[in-house]
């Protein structure tokens, strides 16, 4: 390919006589572009196929998720589409990956309907993925500026008011997911969110697929949990919250769920992702509205999240579920059964707790990405966890985090609430023992075995899972290592 | 029973060396130190007799342990909590909290179930301290 069949059309009649030009010559790739402090950002990992060069592969990205389709059309000279063209100005190689770059692509505030992830999304992630130019494509990460950001609610509750309302500080929060996943019944399972709330976590939860099947409709299980929340209040003297899932199938469902657990005084609700972005908004604003917490399951991401050359990465899906405005979202352990690579969870858990993320290749954050003050957004960590692990996740995950023990508490062989006591000690035990400046990551076993001295359902807890660990490479890691620097 | 608010509830009680080390802690991070005092627990309870402000412009964690001690002369038998506030932007906030001194005997809450239609029932806690209100 030579340099002019590749360039720019700038002679209008030539640009626009009819046919088929590559995306570059149409103006979608900008390499002097400077992006203004109001564009939305985005960065994608692209495949090109064989033979597709990968600056026209960005522009066809840039055009694909903007103004473009696949051949010229005359109706663009009605427009000033000069601004309306997303604009592809960089591509790097992916660093130890060849075939794979990363493009990044601009795109004018006023291509999007303010507030609206849906609209948002649409372009982003619309047509754009099913280009057969390309082999994959993956959106890595996104600058969201704050001109746009301030249109969103943000979180209707956020970690600060989510703290002053359970009156929890300087510990993470403590919750289990009700177990088995199916077939209990409403009062066999309040009694399960009963034990694990008297037993010393702060919440409960219900799991994803938790709606309101045969074996317990939906108002059963609200009706039991708040008895189960309630005695447990009164028995420990501690606000006590179980995510109550109103996932539905209509909206009108969802708003009837959500109404009856506000009159049964329920803190806190949940909803799955997979119920879509309006529904989400739409249950953030109904959120904020009524003092309620709102906790989001992410069943369903792993479709999408977790193979590094096609899809959307977590990390933009938690910049979008912030700006949505939920309260809790699942995060990833590190160390769990779930995937979950410690550099890229650092980086989602920045995203979802800092005011000011700034670029961190090494964590797979690409821009600097100012919140505005959006509120906090609480990441819950769930999913192969037990207490013997508690040096590592408050190591990784830090303070401001719900631990999520289902199997770690319900399965403990002393019973729900042994279970529970031998989280809650190992917890604290271990947030003292930071605070007192003890060096955790190397003595923390040492820690837990003290407190298990004095604390039997500790020492069961040890003893039962203390080889069980999930130690499988991730499939969804960072490109980019630091550099050593000569010393 | 034994109200379990506050981070370390769930370990043995804290020693005054102990508590020392958290309030040192607290003041490395910058955070205010204050004292709390009640003796009605009430998980909604929201606002404890404070022992004077947040100390605002100590260093030393002596003089904390100082004011926790003339506090417990004065409200044995009571609930005592030790917080740090912190002031940095957005979070300006409580940021720890732990109880230091509770009463020997500890009267706890009645459920009160105040039942509606449609198998609905409104809870009430009812703190057993408050129905012996002291007089202070």
């Amino acid at each position: 390919m030579n340099k002019i069949d590749n360039a720019k059309i700038t002679d209008m009649k030539e640009r626009y006589k009819s046919g088929v030009l590559k995306y570059r010559q149409m103006g979608y790739w900008e390499p002097d572009y400077e992006p203004k402090d109001t564009d939305i950002l985005a960065v994608f990992r692209i495949t090109p196929q064989d033979g597709v060069d990968p600056e026209e592969a960005a522009a066809a990205v840039a055009g694909e998720s903007s103004t473009a389709t696949w051949t010229v059309v005359w109706t663009d000279r009605l427009t000033d589409s000069e601004y309306y063209r997303a604009k592809a100005y960089r591509v790097d190689p992916v660093p130890g990956t060849p075939g794979q770059f990363f493009a990044y692509i601009a795109y004018d505030l006023d291509l999007f309907e303010e507030g609206s992830i849906a609209n948002l999304t649409a372009s982003i992630i619309g047509n754009v993925f099913g280009f057969k130019p390309l082999k994959a494509l993956r959106l890595e990460d996104m600058r969201i500026p704050p001109h746009y950001l301030k249109t969103f609610q943000g979180p209707a509750t956020g970690i600060v008011v989510e703290r002053e309302r359970m009156n929890v500080y300087g510990r993470p929060l403590l919750g289990a997911t009700m177990k088995p996943k199916l077939g209990l019944s409403g009062r066999n399972y309040g009694r399960v969110v009963y034990e694990a709330l008297k037993g010393g976590l702060d919440f409960t939860k219900d799991d994803e697929n938790i709606n309101s099947q045969p074996f317990m409709h939906w108002r059963d299980r609200f009706l039991y949990c708040m008895e189960g929340v309630n005695k447990a209040m009164a028995e420990t003297g501690e606000i006590k919250g179980t995510y109550l899932n109103v996932t539905a199938a209509t909206m009108e469902d969802m708003y009837e769920r959500a109404e009856f657990a506000k009159q049964l005084g329920s803190v806190i609700i949940m909803i799955d992702l997979v119920i879509g972005y309006t529904a989400i908004q739409s249950m953030a604003k109904w959120a904020r509205r009524n003092d309620m917490i709102l906790h989001l399951h992410r069943a369903g991401h792993s479709t999408y999240t977790r193979q590094k050359n096609h899809g959307v990465s977590f990390r933009v899906i938690a910049k979008w579920m912030r700006m949505a405005g939920v309260d809790h979202i699942h995060a990833g352990t590190v160390v769990g059964k779930l995937e979950g690579d410690p550099n890229v969870i650092s980086g989602i858990y920045d995203i979802c707790r800092e005011n000011h993320v700034p670029q961190n290749l090494q964590h797979g954050i690409f821009f600097d990405q100012p919140w505005a003050s959006l509120k906090k957004m609480m990441p819950v960590a769930s999913g192969g966890i037990h207490a013997g692990q508690m040096h590592q996740l408050l190591h990784y995950l830090g303070e401001d985090v719900v631990l999520q023990f289902g199997g770690g508490t319900i399965g403990h062989p002393m019973g729900i609430q042994a279970g529970a006591i031998a989280n809650r000690v190992a917890l604290e035990t271990m947030v003292k023992a930071r605070n007192e400046g003890r060096d955790i990551w190397d003595e923390g076993p040492q820690i837990l075995m003290e407190a298990a001295r004095w604390c039997q359902p500790l020492r069961a807890a040890l003893d039962t899972w203390k080889d069980v660990t999930f130690d499988y490479a991730s499939t969804d890691s960072v490109d980019y290592v630091p550099t050593p620097t000569p010393a | 029973m034994k109200i379990t608010q506050g981070q370390f509830a769930f370990l043995p009680d804290l020693t005054d060396v102990e508590i020392g080390k958290q309030v040192e802690y607290a003041l490395d991070k910058g955070w205010a130190v204050s004292i709390e005092y009640t003796d009605d627990p009430h998980p909604r309870n929201v606002y404890w007799s404070m022992w004077g402000n947040p100390m605002f412009d100590l260093a030393d964690p002596a003089g904390v342990m100082m004011e926790l001690e003339a506090c417990r002369r004065e409200h044995d038998g009571k609930y005592i909590k030790v917080m740090a506030f912190d002031s940095a932007k957005g979070w300006e906030a409580v940021r720890m909290s732990f109880i230091v001194n509770r009463p020997k005997h500890e009267p706890g809450f009645e459920l009160i179930r105040a039942e509606g239609e449609g198998r609905s029932v409104h809870y009430t806690l009812r703190s057993y301290s408050s129905s012996h209100p002291r007089v202070s």
